[in-house]
């Protein structure tokens, strides 16, 4: 059954038309990579898809529930799409726990007790049970990411976004978050992603979604598309990244 | 005539100075708290609701305090409501106040990353949660140092209430130069005293912006 539909999709900032008519079916449990130029409307697209952004035409539902940038709608939203953000966006005056436990307790009236078990049994999930206590500035990026995707996963998301999360790393910090990526994938998280990580694409995700010029170019299963590219434009695109 | 000895003069200048503090207290309370209404107001993305305080922040920054006051005073009677000269000093003074806040708050919160809004959003706090858990805590500390140092304004401010008749400190060093003829003495006194009130207040403003820049 389909997580996350789109359907003819189109979004436009004033005159530009970011993106031309998209259409994508997500099935519970697959790991999608987005990948394109900068320019291309991945981004975007993942924004639509939790109502960060609004879109003119067409129609996005996650889980059967239409997606709408309305305050409300995106709040319920938020129970079922979770999101990791480029630059992690930790909140810088509380502690690790307090920002896992935050969402719980005030967006599900969980209890403080219930909220701190789900809390430490997240980081312990991401390999950080002893930072419960530290501030985000005391921790590298590969960890203060970490500790974002342990954020989303205590709201239990039905399926997690990530919009380049490795891009603002140091290349020796990427391995342990993409680690964790790969565990989640394996428990069976659905997993939608902009990325720049061939190798992560190729080797742990189920599909390749191709962007160019705001349109799904190409897409199909990860391993074959990556060694068989159809188009031109993601022969180019191969070349220019690998 | 009556003769002022050097203690006399200074005895009435300090009382006087309690009306000048209790003034600046009076309006930085009022004009924070119509700042914080306007803060609110701004932070919604309800067009109308921006506008209103654009025009507003644009009037009361874009006209002199001393108009404020005399519209406030004369104005107000004239068209029937009869307000002492204390209560058009505090209300001029609350414009004042909160149209210079209302900006320096904005620029405090704008300093903030989008991405502290996208997180609570997409985690899915209210406008009023993220507000209050995550947006205030982090903005308070930004905006304290450049409010008290904008409450040094608003006590230099409060000598214009004179001119309405309201007496404080500015008021009762007039008064007494007209009763001594020694306007170098009484205006260094007063001068002296405003100092004294308002240079603690730009130390502590300091203060509390170098240990916010070396806590960063």
């Amino acid at each position: 059954m389909s997580l996350v539909n789109l359907h003819q999709v189109h979004k436009y900032y004033g005159d530009h038309h970011v993106l031309k008519g998209i259409d994508l079916d997500i099935k519970a449990g697959e790991v999608i990579s987005i990948i394109g130029r900068s320019g291309s409307g991945k981004s975007t697209l993942l924004r639509c898809i939790n109502g960060l952004e609004q879109y003119q035409e067409g129609g996005i539902t996650v889980d059967g529930k239409e997606v709408t940038t309305d305050d409300i709608q995106v709040r319920r939203l938020a129970l079922s799409v979770g999101m990791i953000f480029q630059n992690f966006n930790l909140f810088p005056h509380m502690t690790v726990g307090e920002n896992i436990m935050l969402a719980p307790t005030i967006v599900l009236k969980k209890s403080k007790a219930e909220a701190e078990t789900t809390a430490r049994a997240m980081l312990e999930k991401v390999g950080l049970a002893e930072k419960f206590d530290s501030f985000p500035e005391k921790l590298s990026g590969g960890q203060q990411q970490r500790v974002a995707i342990a954020r989303a996963l205590a709201m239990s998301p039905k399926v997690l976004l990530c919009d380049e999360i490795t891009s603002a790393l140091d290349p020796e910090l990427v391995g342990e978050v993409l680690k964790v990526l790969e565990q989640l994938a394996k428990e069976g998280m659905t997993l939608v992603l902009v990325t720049h990580e061939m190798n992560f694409a190729r080797d742990v995700g189920s599909r390749v979604v191709f962007m160019h010029q705001g349109k799904v170019w190409e897409q199909g299963d990860s391993k074959t598309i990556l060694s068989n590219p159809q188009t031109d434009e993601l022969k180019q695109f191969m070349g220019a990244v690998l | 005539m009556i003769e002022f000895s050097n203690y006399d003069i200074l005895r009435n200048l300090l009382f006087a100075t309690q009306w000048t503090i209790l003034l600046s207290l009076a309006a930085f309370i009022g004009g924070a708290t119509v700042a914080l209404t306007l803060t609110a107001m701004r932070l919604t993305r309800n067009p109308a609701m921006q506008r209103i305080v654009r025009v507003y922040v644009e009037l009361f920054q874009g006209t002199p305090l001393l108009m404020q006051m005399f519209l406030c005073f004369f104005g107000l009677s004239m068209l029937g409501y009869e307000i002492s000269a204390w209560g058009a000093a505090i209300l001029s003074l609350t414009f004042f106040t909160s149209a210079f806040l209302v900006e320096i708050w904005r620029g405090c919160i704008d300093t903030l990353p989008k991405g502290q809004w996208e997180a609570s959003r997409c985690l899915g706090l209210s406008f009023l949660q993220t507000l209050r858990f995550i947006i205030l805590p982090q903005a308070i500390r930004v905006a304290t140092a450049p409010t008290v140092g904008f409450s040094v304004q608003v006590i230099k401010g409060t000598a214009l209430a004179s001119v309405i008749g309201f007496v404080e400190l500015t008021k009762v060093g007039t008064m007494l130069n007209n009763a001594t003829f020694e306007p170098f003495k009484i205006f260094t006194l007063v001068a002296l005293i405003y100092f004294m009130l308002c240079y603690p207040l730009s130390l502590y403003s300091k203060h509390l912006e170098k240990k916010f820049n070396v806590s960063r």
